[in-house]
């Protein structure tokens, strides 16, 4: 098979309120830095994929918002919604099947233009479940008491984690959040849904994020050094909460197995250098990591706090802060990908992991982690 | 550098107005089910899953995961595209890309609706931009109705031309088991009809269905051994520019004419009219089959009506266009472009029972919807050069 | 692009979609939600290929993809597998519950799928995986899930 790489990366800065931008206006922004970054005019797009929600936009077809913004007016385009990971994964395809050699894919959303609540809460089945009315953050409850009871983690231990990435944060000049907190300032933080404290949660933020990605005969054209997918694969697991056993991840593990074997990687706790993972709330980050296999099960939280996720760890877990600092869903996972590029790329600046060589960004759909996306990043071909 | 997609099998609902004995899901999995007997494949020998709907339509937020029960997609990969009327051709298009780059051999695509579920007119009216248009915007149909408008101005065309292709569609319709609508009408009936928004009357636009359409696309690798007869993919194109409503360039569909001339160059179709066999148009109302054929190439401006009344795209005829009956008769939005390129397939494998039309070489589908947005896909009975 | 509108305050447009749904419930989630309402019973769905025993009912087994067809009653007592407290008055909420509100995956004995639903009679620090539940009906029931008023620990 043919292989592909990321050649330019755009971000705008992660914050609670882009009251002077509309979806256009942050699309431009997140485009242009990705075209400047990648030394190429918007002619050099061959094709567009945007990601975007219409229940998080509002819009119906809320592709309609961006398209002209992200230079799509006279190219062939499509739009997937779901994470920015699955947008991305889409756009690999299109530069790999034949039609087209570059893809530009973007990823946008305004968490303050929307009631979080209300949205999410139409992810649940309208005809068993919808008008119990639950919604992301108590779906999410549900499964840390779940995974606690499983593993036995302490809510203090998943606090770490918040202290963790709001102290990254404070290394990576986009995002929305930088704090110096303890565990005792997450304990007593207002508590929105046992176990789930304020600063467990991650916020609902504004953001777009754009990236470009080449087929290898292209992909040494342009400004940088290609950053190569090295492997990629996502999986859906059942939807209703009471047929899968929420404490695990099933789809995770499928997935997680697939990347790897397609990127030939054997052992990823050794062979991966640096996490990007998909923490809307604190617990995720031990969840996914043990599912994901770079930790065993129940058994993370004992490695984050000997410190081996730390900037300075054995296995630096969310250098940029994650989603905990700043959560513009959709664009989430392109973030995700793209602190990755930045990373493998050597530019992370103050937030930089030493020899960072191979990369994992991973990006969630759905509720409770039902569907995962993971995507392992290469400086090397 | 990229394989060659075929499509093996299709299935769809009997489409109707009201399907109140089965949700969403379960609408679904009856045109999976069919699909994977129409290919003599199981759930098992799925790789991935492509579904697409238009989500204000059913009020189902992340709606690709809520439908695995009934895509079959538990605990594989499932995606969602989504790009408002044109969705059933993107996911079309989707599942092209996904097997022609090799990550998957075969894919599943859905396209489907439950529009009974829902005020349409309010949810498409949530797709405009809320500051500039929402406001003045009153439905797909207002905007359909200054294209005819400024059509007739510009061409001379009248509201009894419009009402032929009404008549086309109805009639074919009746060799279409899967239709919604199975009853002709007269050029009388059509301009007797309540009129909605001048010059478009009742009897001129598509109807509101519940339905789906599974779509099974496999590469080269496997094509042959699946189905006796595939349907090739030779080349797909979209664009779906202009955010406002006031941008698009009205009695022209711009986005047709891009895509029809990107696809034919790629194919080196020079005379479309004479190469091209059959064509299954999104057609939400009569007069885009006028106005749309022209800006795809198949008549010059304002040949069309000339085109239509002299019988060249009925059954029988020179090229006709939607045996299958078409939007008119049937419009599942979410599917029906995906029902546009299964009834494409459906003409290419020779599959397609009474609405066949003989030997088909070339055929091409459509997807329409958003702000003049086209989807296009050229489906040949010759594996691609 | 910011220069040009220095001193320029951005206006706010409010609007709310007002798209009303009215969801098919299907055959299969009919006959569940009429047993709910006119008899109080608690109905599953069995498939026929591997034996899974859905609650809520499932037209089609997910694993089998095929149509189940055995219907049986099931207990309306149950385990709990996990829950979750609501402390902020989300927006999501129904009116008629006010935090702290308490939701659980209970499952039925003789189901091998959980069915969510509230906890009520119980203090949210009680509440523990692994309770023992019962389910209570609602007094007046137009065949929703909510015909089912809570669940209840069993004594």
């Amino acid at each position: 098979m043919d292989r592909a790489a990321i050649i330019g990366i755009g971000m705008t800065k992660i914050e609670a309120n882009k009251h002077r931008e509309t979806f256009a206006d942050m699309a431009w922004e997140a485009v242009d830095k990705a075209l400047n970054d990648a030394g190429m005019s918007i002619g050099d797009i061959d094709n567009v994929v945007t990601t975007s929600s219409d229940f998080w936009d509002g819009r119906t077809i809320s592709c309609m918002a961006v398209g002209d913004a992200s230079g799509a007016a006279d190219k062939n385009i499509s739009c997937v919604e779901g994470d920015g990971t699955y947008g991305a994964f889409y756009g690999y395809t299109r530069a790999l099947s034949g039609s087209y050699k570059t893809t530009l894919v973007t990823g946008h959303s305004k968490g303050s233009q929307c009631i979080s609540s209300l949205i999410t809460n139409a992810a649940f089945d309208p005809i068993y479940e919808r008008s119990l009315g639950m919604d992301m953050v108590t779906a999410c409850a549900m499964q840390a008491n779940a995974y606690m009871h499983r593993t036995g983690v302490k809510p203090e231990q998943m606090a770490l984690v918040s202290v963790k990435n709001h102290a990254n944060a404070f290394k990576n000049p986009i995002a929305q959040l930088p704090m110096h907190i303890t565990v005792g300032d997450v304990m007593t933080s207002e508590m929105i849904a046992d176990p789930l404290h304020k600063l467990d949660c991650s916020p609902v933020s504004d953001g777009c994020c754009a990236i470009i990605i080449a087929h290898e005969s292209v992909a040494t054209k342009f400004r940088q050094e290609p950053i190569w997918i090295r492997g990629l694969s996502f999986c859906t697991d059942s939807f209703f909460f009471g047929d899968r056993d929420l404490a695990r991840s099933n789809a995770l593990v499928q997935t997680a197995k697939a990347a790897y074997k397609m990127a030939g990687i054997k052992d990823p706790k050794n062979e991966i250098d640096i996490v990007e993972l998909y923490d809307a709330f604190t617990y995720q980050e031990l969840l996914w990591l043990e599912e994901m296999g770079l930790a065993e099960y129940g058994k993370a939280a004992k490695l984050l706090e000997a410190g081996e996720f730390n900037l300075d760890g054995s296995l630096p877990v969310n250098a940029s802060g994650g989603l905990l600092a700043g959560h513009p869903v959709v664009a989430a996972g392109l973030y995700r990908i793209s602190e990755i590029v930045m990373q493998l790329r050597g530019e992370a600046g103050e937030h930089q992991v030493k020899n960072a060589k191979t990369g994992l960004a991973h990006g969630v759909n759905g509720l409770c982690g039902q569907s995962h996306c993971v995507w392992i990043l290469d400086k090397e071909r | 550098m990229g394989k060659r997609v075929a499509i093996v099998g299709t299935g769809q609902t009997f489409h109707k107005s009201h399907r109140p004995d089965v949700n969403g899901q379960e609408l679904i999995n009856e045109a999976v089910q069919r699909a994977l007997i129409d290919a003599n494949l199981t759930m098992k020998d799925i790789d991935a899953i492509v579904i697409g709907n238009m989500d204000h339509f059913e009020g189902i937020n992340y709606v690709d995961c809520w439908s695995v029960d009934g895509s079959g997609g538990v605990m594989k990969p499932v995606i969602k595209i989504t790009t408002g009327g044109t969705t059933g051709a993107s996911v079309a298009i989707g599942g092209y890309h996904m097997v022609g780059s090799g990550m998957f051999e075969k894919v599943l695509i859905i396209g489907w609706e439950k529009n009974s579920e829902s005020d349409t007119t309010g949810a498409i009216t949530t797709a405009f931009d809320p500051i500039w248009d929402r406001q003045v915007f009153a439905g797909a149909i207002s905007g359909l109705a200054v294209e005819a408008q400024a059509y007739m101005a510009r061409f001379g065309a009248s509201e009894r031309d419009g009402a032929r292709v009404s008549v086309r569609d109805r009639k074919h319709a009746l060799n279409n088991p899967h239709a919604q609508l199975r009853k002709e009408v007269s050029i009388e009936d059509v301009l007797a009809s309540p009129m909605l928004a001048d010059p478009i009357h009742l009897l001129d636009v598509c109807p509101r269905t519940d339905g789906a359409c599974a779509v099974i696309m496999a590469s080269e690798d496997s094509a042959g051994k699946i189905a006796p007869k595939p349907d090739w993919i030779w080349g797909t194109a979209a664009r779906h520019s202009y955010a406002y409503v006031s941008d698009a360039d009205y009695g022209r569909l711009t986005s047709m004419e891009r895509c029809a001339k990107e696809i034919f160059k790629k194919a080196g179709i020079r005379e479309p009219r004479k190469e091209l066999d059959v064509i299954e148009l999104y057609q939400p109302y009569s007069f885009a089959g006028l106005i749309w054929i022209e800006d795809m190439g198949i008549v010059g401006h304002g040949e069309a009506p000339r085109y239509v009344w002299d019988g060249n795209t009925d059954m029988g005829g020179e090229l006709p266009i939607n045996p299958s009956g078409g939007v008119i008769s049937c419009n599942p939005i979410g599917a029906t472009g995906l029902i546009r390129c299964a009834e494409a397939a459906l003409q290419v494998m020779g599959k397609a029972d009474a609405r066949q039309v003989p030997d088909v070489n070339f055929a091409v589908s459509t997807g329409f919807g958003g702000c003049w947005w086209t989807d296009m896909i050229l489906h040949g009975k010759m594996k691609p050069n | 692009m910011s220069e040009n509108f220095k001193g320029i305050e951005p206006m706010i447009h409010n609007s709310k979609i007002n798209v009303p749904y009215s969801w098919w419930a299907g055959d299969t989630a009919s006959r569940f939600f009429i047993s709910l309402r006119d008899q109080q019973k608690i109905i599953a769905l069995r498939c026929g290929k591997c034996g899974k025993v859905f609650v809520p009912p499932r037209k089609v087994c997910p694993s089998c993809f095929t149509e189940n067809t055995e219907w049986e009653d099931i207990s309306s007592e149950g385990t709990l597998i996990s829950y979750s407290v609501a402390r902020r008055q989300f927006e999501s909420i129904p009116k008629d519950k006010k935090v702290p509100v308490i939701w659980g995956l209970i499952k039925l004995d003789g189901a091998d799928t959980a069915i969510l639903h509230y906890l009520d009679g119980i203090n949210p620090g009680e509440v523990a995986i692994g309770l023992r539940v019962k389910a209570v009906f609602a007094e007046s029931r137009t065949g929703s899930i909510r015909d089912i008023s809570h669940f209840v620990p069993v004594k």
